[in-house]
């Protein structure tokens, strides 16, 4: 799966879930919200091998 | 992971309540727990019209609709205040005003160099050694007071979320800023004529969820941060806390839902401790404690 945040992009091979590849990049959980399609996944999801999630920081504006 | 609901597959998880929700039940879930938080502490009636301090952003944008969608009367208020930096102040205008137009909901627009001939940026580098952000909270807080009273609305409403009160109580805490503490509430009563009720409804929900449902609900806002809120200590404090929360689910509610208890129940500070007493600023009218003019009013003068 690939994940991109911000301007970069990750690859991730077999079978693991978003929140772990999160915490691989060095990202808090909380933090981030996963969006695939544009439909908003919970982090205990395992994609498939050819999806692009993108991560959408919490925190923002105002 | 599956909704608590309906067992369709959930959009968030929600580790602080212990619960997941699908698309559809979380939208129906955010306005109930704005709506009980509106009525727990008394901040407005549905009768009353409240006026909605809009930055283009998810929270107050969310708070709009959800206020929209439980039938309040909200009209919202937009601030230009003059952020250049890849027209951050124009895009956020954009913003507030197609949600506005979409809404069907009426937008009040106050450019402040317009209205008082410079912008935050420019008022803010001729007055060396105050910070941006300062002078932003002091021309923020007078229009939106000003524009509240003017309008004649029972109360202002800001899109503050659990997140932001718990940076601001935990900076209040680091300090033990004491006459802080104890005006750091869900509602602040309108303690003079010319004084506007304050009210936070999202002070309940996670900065998480209002992302959530900004993305849920379809809502265009500003993503990016203010430019001059980089490396501003309110983030830190935003960044420590997830790793409390992580570590700890419910810290956050935790931290902020028991200091409001502690000092309901006078175990941190008299009822009236650090209440000063409040005069009229000669020039603009409003409540000042500086004994002539206010704090806003003296940003103008050279």
């Amino acid at each position: 799966m690939k994940i991109v945040y911000r301007d970069q992009e990750w690859e991730f091979k077999g079978n693991i879930t978003i929140r772990d590849a999160i915490k691989k990049m060095g990202l808090n959980p909380e933090a981030v919200l996963a969006v695939r399609d544009g439909k908003l996944l919970t982090d205990d999801v395992i994609v498939r091998p050819d999806d692009t999630v993108k991560l959408i920081a919490v925190v923002s504006g105002g | 992971m599956k909704c608590k609901r309906c067992g369709q597959p959930a959009v968030i998880n929600m580790r602080q309540h212990r619960f997941s929700l699908c698309g559809e039940h979380f939208l129906e879930w955010v306005p109930q727990q704005v709506q009980r938080s509106i009525e727990h502490y008394h901040m407005f009636a549905p009768d009353e019209r409240v006026l909605i301090a809009v930055s283009g952003g998810k929270d107050s944008l969310g708070l709009w609709d959800i206020l929209l969608q439980l039938g309040y009367q909200a009209q919202g208020i937009y601030i230009h205040l003059g952020v250049p930096d890849g027209g951050y102040s124009d895009v956020s205008q954009r913003k507030a005003e197609q949600f506005a137009v979409q809404a069907g909901a009426t937008l009040q627009v106050v450019n402040v160099r317009a209205e008082y001939g410079q912008t935050i940026p420019e008022l803010a580098r001729r007055r060396r050694g105050r910070s941006a952000c300062g002078t932003c909270g002091v021309v923020k807080r007078h229009i939106l007071n000003q524009a509240a009273c003017d309008g004649g609305f029972a109360a202002l409403a800001t899109g503050h979320n659990l997140d932001d009160e718990v940076a601001v109580l935990f900076q209040n805490t680091l300090h033990w800023s004491t006459g802080y503490l104890q005006r750091q509430a869900p509602v602040l009563p309108a303690s003079h004529p010319r004084l506007s009720r304050k009210v936070k409804p999202l002070v309940r929900m996670y900065e998480r969820e209002m992302a959530a449902y900004a993305l849920v609900r379809g809502i265009d806002y500003i993503y990016e941060e203010c430019p001059y809120s980089r490396g501003a200590t309110s983030l830190f404090y935003k960044t420590l806390f997830d790793q409390l929360e992580a570590a700890s689910p419910g810290a956050k509610q935790q931290f902020y839902l028991s200091f409001l208890q502690a000092r309901e129940e006078g175990r941190l500070l008299p009822a009236d401790a650090d209440r000063a007493e409040m005069g009229e600023c000669s020039r603009c009218g409003q409540p000042t404690t500086a004994p002539d003019l206010c704090v806003f009013c003296r940003l103008w003068d050279a």
